[in-house]
């Protein structure tokens, strides 16, 4: 049986790092189609260019919040748990670009979202936390 | 140079994963919320040799991720990527040992599906 804290404090966390990714994201797609597009290529000028941008500084900041909470959240849930449900954060991305950037949402993207959602409820309820307290060390 | 991009994406992205994962589990949990305690678990964060590893590999795949999003569409680069949803979670019960039960292997391959239909 789950404790009611970890419970909140998971989902809380959780909540965190898929908002901030997804408008984080959001962010960076405005900035990097609106000029501050980077071409493929191993010049470190171009990145920095990039950085330069205001969307692409939001973007950054906002990626650098979900670094952050995802680290806390990596402090006491696997890995194999955060993967799953904060994935999330693609329907949330979905939901952004309807109700913001008028994109239709196809019959095909429901059925991704739908399955999206279906992938997290798999996860969502088994124990965020099944390494002892240290984690275990990598071979 | 795109499948060089997914693949700078999908390596580093996966081997960051695993080290902060085993960094932050090394570390603990952050228990004390007041200046000093921040400070302190900032300071041990930056002597974790986990975390020390796997920042640079995530920014690698961070701008790897920027030049594949402005060279190729996103119905490319999001299915592309997608792969490291099953990588990981592998990574994650063979190299962490975490208990990675039917529910969550199953979760992990409907929400890699579903990334993938987004993306067409």
């Amino acid at each position: 049986m789950q404790s009611y804290h970890l419970i909140l404090k998971t989902a809380a966390v959780a909540c965190v790092v898929m908002a901030t990714n997804a408008f984080g994201n959001y962010a960076l797609k405005l900035g990097l189609s609106n000029g501050a597009g980077v071409r493929a290529s191993w010049a470190p000028w171009q990145y920095v260019r990039a950085l330069a941008h205001p969307w692409v500084i939001a973007g950054v900041l906002l990626m650098l919040g979900w670094f952050i909470s995802r680290l806390m959240l990596l402090s006491w849930a696997d890995l194999s748990y955060v993967l799953p449900v904060t994935s999330f954060s693609y329907v949330l991305s979905a939901g952004l670009g309807a109700m913001l950037l008028r994109e239709d949402v196809s019959l095909v993207h429901w059925g991704g979202i739908s399955l999206i959602t279906l992938g997290v409820a798999f996860t969502i309820f088994t124990r965020p936390g099944t390494t002892p307290p240290g984690g275990n060390e990598v071979p | 140079m795109k499948w060089i991009l997914v693949a700078l994406v999908v390596i580093p992205g996966t081997v960051g994963d695993v080290l902060n994962s085993a960094g932050m589990k090394h570390q603990g949990e952050l228990d004390d919320w007041s200046w000093h305690g921040l400070l302190r678990f900032g300071w041990q964060l930056l002597h974790n040799w986990y975390i020390l590893i796997g920042l640079p590999a995530m920014a690698l795949s961070f701008f790897a991720l920027m030049a594949l999003l402005s060279t190729t569409t996103l119905a490319f680069a999001v299915p592309a990527t997608a792969s490291s949803y099953i990588l990981e979670t592998a990574m994650a019960e063979y190299l962490l040992r975490e208990k990675v039960d039917w529910h969550r292997w199953i979760g992990t391959i409907l929400v890699a599906i579903g990334v993938i239909l987004l993306a067409i």
